[in-house]
């Protein structure tokens, strides 16, 4: 008498079914069919309507147009760019304009969100209030009210070039924008930027090395003194080597406006202050939620482990906060920069103005230019959820373990 | 036995008085403990209220005591003829304030704008006072009766026919397009490589279509006989309303008990023939103010109402097809959902201002104003679709498993069960996608729509006005208008969710 059990009947049938149809089995597949055969209409009419659409306005459809003059200029470009160059070109020079605002946002951004919420944390009443008055205002007025207003008001009101605002003699703030030295490399440029490079690597190569000589052996290795020594001492001594890396030109008001040093446009300045401002009030909320969101009790094993405040915060309380934190913080990230979007109000060459406006407005290519703008930010929208779902796998295992 | 007063550890002279605890209530005792209890804590009060100092001072300065409140124009609102460092120019908002309600609605015309947010209100309010009753039917006329009375109060405009028109004029449609599609495929056949097939797919499309086309004949044919007569909306109306009835009666139970379905059918289609000959709407109804005449406010609240009332629907079905475990409909969702996140909503604008007329029939031009609604409604289904999605994922599965051992339906499982608890769980997190759809109404206005911000724009480009202090008032007025209305929703929100929670406190 055997008391293995009996073998599950195989079900092939059962099983195709639900692969097919799902839950509602047959039902579900012929649920499918007719989705299916609405899609495909829906898609034979969108096409064949372009297609007649696009054969009126006689415009060739495809992208060829690529290759063609652009004929326009763009008043900040980081690559260099003239009227002559393709409309690629302008789509390079467009991303990067995008690129570079999001980048000088988030960090921003980051430094008053996380400023804003350790006032709105503070223990002084007063200090709370006001983040909290910030966060009310920033968060109930539209991005695009913000940013017109940085732009239409603020800046238009500041003065012209010859009385514009001097901070410390070396920049200069006016209605043009804003007027920083530029630098110019010099002989011993190279070798400092080797320097500072192996300094960085150096550091972190020695962090790995305490941090497993603590985790294995428990030995604590002070490192604080090498690195500052690596980060600052190597790059200074190879100024005294070689001299010095480079040097500052200084603005210079000449008749009606500034000659040297590099100017930042007052749309880069208008919408990086609106957009790093609105996007700080939300990141300010999330810091908060994160922190309010390790127990209390933590605090207070902390201490009764004979940590300083200081060290509770940083070794335990902080890395709680931070797997509460970085998933929605990475959402504001991308939030911000499809924000960078709004550009297009005020005129800064970001990759919706100058391409998704003047391109389309000059070659009446609606499909390939917005399908390659959507595609754009869905690509890296897509990214970043990726590898925040990498991210919240190793939180998930790291907590599991 | 001794004396234990005598003991010597018993203390015999009082001890002398403590000073009283400090005060740690009310405005002294919060000043003390919260703002000067410690030096960093003086120093922190010191930057707070230096921070408070330089913007409310100024703000209020420009605001109220340097503002300028009476004027004709601009030279009202100078500094050398008002003899003061001007702050606000009101005058100028005043001289604006029609343009930024109404844009260029037609002055004759604007008690039609005023009525219709009077109606919004009026629905509105006791739909958000969680005491008053009948939120079925509130809901059912704030978000199918309003949008349809608004339409013809703010566009104007009559209907020629009613239902039965419409439905045999859809399925005409939908036959039409069946047979095309029919004989495209034969077309392609004589050239493709598997023509025969192609021919005998076709050829039964064509059957059916054929089929179809006879099926719905006599609907066709009445609507023919109706459009003859003088009275057709009447008479379409009569039978539509006599053959609605009858189908709610029928489904209703019959006889037995069918009443109520017959009494409120016949309610409804009351209403419906008063709004119809109020608004003579048999006649050509009210004069057309067509919507690139809207602005301001005015199309602020257009498009954010039906922003809110489309998107809900879609968020809805998007939320349950992501759900499904019929894979086409789930796969389908997720990268519908997931495309209308990843972009920003001014790219959905440009697609919905320049690719989808592409996209649509050559003779089918559609406004404006239209294209841009879709775009946000398409832009905020999606997000809205999450939401709904967190809201199903909390509701229990033993929800959905009591409802199947009762033998509901799944469409009955998800409308009676399933989803009225989840809505309930999410209606925080709807307002606050409300709020943000609010706010991002303003971005019309860089398709060249007017709306609030678009006609402030507008508004400052005139040189009747033009003040070094106008861009600031016209901020300060329009921020004061987008804030009320955003603050206003994220504490009803608050208000809701506190309500929602009210067990779970303690």
């Amino acid at each position: 008498m055997s008391t293995e059990a009996r073998k599950p009947p195989a079900q092939i049938a059962l099983k195709i079914r639900r692969i097919l149809g799902g839950k509602a089995g047959w039902n579900g597949v012929a649920v499918q069919f007719a989705f299916a055969a609405i899609l495909g209409w829906i898609g034979y009419e969108i096409v064949s309507n372009a297609r007649a659409n696009l054969e009126n306005q006689h415009i060739a459809a495809g992208f060829g147009f690529l290759r063609n003059n652009a004929g326009f200029d763009v008043n900040q470009t980081l690559i260099s760019y003239t009227g002559s160059d393709t409309f690629l070109r302008v789509f390079v020079v467009g991303l990067l304009n995008t690129l570079v605002v999001s980048v000088v946002g988030i960090v921003f951004a980051t430094v008053i969100g996380f400023i804003v919420a350790l006032c709105r944390l503070s223990p002084n009443w007063l200090l709370s209030r006001v983040g909290e008055i910030y966060v009310e205002i920033i968060r109930n007025l539209p991005l695009l009210f913000q940013i017109l207003f940085w732009y239409l008001a603020v800046l238009a009101a500041l003065p012209n070039p010859r009385q514009s605002i001097s901070l410390l003699g070396i920049a200069f703030i006016s209605n043009r924008g804003l007027v920083v030295p530029s630098p110019i490399g010099e002989s011993g440029f190279a070798p400092f930027l080797a320097m500072l490079a192996f300094g960085i690597v150096a550091s972190l190569a020695l962090r790995f090395h305490a941090r497993r000589a603590l985790f294995q052996e428990g030995r604590m290795i002070r490192i604080w003194p090498s690195v500052l020594g690596l980060l600052f001492g190597l790059p200074l001594l190879s100024t005294l080597v070689f001299g010095l890396p480079f040097t500052f030109e200084l603005p210079q008001l000449r008749g009606f406006n500034f000659a040297g040093g590099s100017r930042i446009i007052p749309e880069f300045v208008a919408l990086t202050v609106a957009l790093s401002t609105y996007t700080a009030a939300f990141i300010a909320e999330i810091v908060r939620a994160g922190i309010l969101s390790v127990h209390q009790g933590q605090m207070e094993a902390g201490a009764s482990l004979g940590l300083s405040r200081g060290a509770t915060l940083r070794l335990i309380v902080i890395p709680q906060a931070m797997r509460v934190i970085v998933p929605p913080l990475t959402n504001q990230y991308l939030n911000l920069t499809k924000n960078s979007s709004l550009a297009v109000a005020i005129g800064y060459p970001d990759l919706v103005s100058v391409f998704a406006g003047t391109s389309l407005s000059q070659t009446g290519q609606a499909i390939e230019i917005i399908a390659m703008t959507m595609g754009v930010y869905l690509l890296i929208s897509l990214l970043t959820s990726a590898v925040m779902s990498v991210y919240g796998w190793r939180v998930s295992r790291s907590l599991g373990a | 036995m001794s004396d234990i007063t005598s003991s010597s550890f018993v203390r015999r002279d009082l001890l002398t008085e403590r000073p009283a605890p400090v005060k740690t209530t009310g405005f002294i005792g919060l000043v003390r403990t919260r703002l000067f209890n410690s030096p960093t804590n003086i120093l922190l009060t010191i930057i707070g209220a230096l921070l408070l100092w330089f913007t409310i001072v100024p703000s209020v300065r420009f605001l109220v005591v340097d503002a300028v409140w009476s004027g004709k124009d601009r030279t009202a609102c100078l500094a050398e003829n008002a003899g003061f460092a001007v702050g606000a120019c009101w005058p100028y908002i005043q001289a604006k304030l029609p343009q930024l309600i109404y844009g260029f609605y037609p002055e004759a015309e604007r008690w039609r704008v005023n009525l219709t947010l009077l109606l919004a209100v009026v629905l509105l309010l006791p739909l958000l006072i969680p005491r008053l009753p009948a939120k079925g039917l509130n809901a059912g006329l704030f978000f199918l009766a309003f949008p349809v009375v608004a339409f013809f109060l703010l566009h104007g405009g009559g209907i020629k026919g009613f239902g039965l028109s419409w439905t045999a004029g859809l399925l005409e449609l939908f036959d039409d397009s069946i047979i095309n599609a029919g004989q495209v495929l034969l077309g392609l056949s004589k050239t493709s490589a598997i023509g025969p097939l192609l021919w005998i797919v076709g050829q039964l499309i064509v059957l059916v279509g054929t089929a179809i086309s006879w099926l719905i004949f006599p609907l066709t044919w009445l609507r023919d006989q109706i459009q003859g007569t003088g009275q057709s909306v009447w008479l379409d109306f009569a039978i539509t309303a006599a053959i609605v009835s009858l189908i709610g009666f029928v489904l209703g139970g019959g006889v037995r008990t069918g009443g109520r379905a017959l009494a409120s059918c016949i309610a409804t289609f009351v209403a419906i023939a008063v709004v119809i000959k109020l608004m003579d709407l048999d006649h050509g109804g009210l004069s057309i103010v067509t919507t690139n005449l809207w602005g301001g406010l005015l199309v602020t609240l257009v498009v954010s109402v039906t922003g809110i009332v489309t998107s809900l629907p879609i968020g809805i079905a998007l939320a349950l097809g992501r759900r499904s475990t019929i894979p086409l409909i789930r796969i389908f969702s997720i990268a519908f959902i997931e495309f209308w996140r990843g972009v920003p909503l001014i790219t959905v604008l440009f697609f919905a201002t320049y690719m989808l007329p592409l996209f649509l029939p050559g003779n089918f031009t559609v406004d404006g104003l239209v294209r841009a609604l879709i775009g946000i409604a398409l832009f905020t289904g999606a997000y809205q679709a999450e939401n709904v999605r967190g809201g199903l994922a909390a509701i229990p599965r033993g929800q959905g498993e009591a409802a199947a051992a009762l033998g509901l339906s799944w469409w009955k499982t998800t409308s009676l069960i399933v989803l009225p608890q989840a809505l309930r769980h999410v209606i925080p997190n709807l307002v606050n996608s409300f709020i943000s759809l609010f706010k991002d109404t303003s971005l019309v206005s860089i398709v060249a729509l007017f709306d609030l911000l678009g006609s402030l724009r507008a508004s400052f480009s005139d040189p009747k006005w033009s003040t070094p202090s106008t861009a600031f008032t016209g901020f300060a007025f329009a921020g004061i208008i987008y804030f009320i209305f955003c603050f206003g929703m994220s504490r009803y929100s608050l208000f809701v969710e506190r309500r929602l929670n009210a067990h779970r406190r303690n």
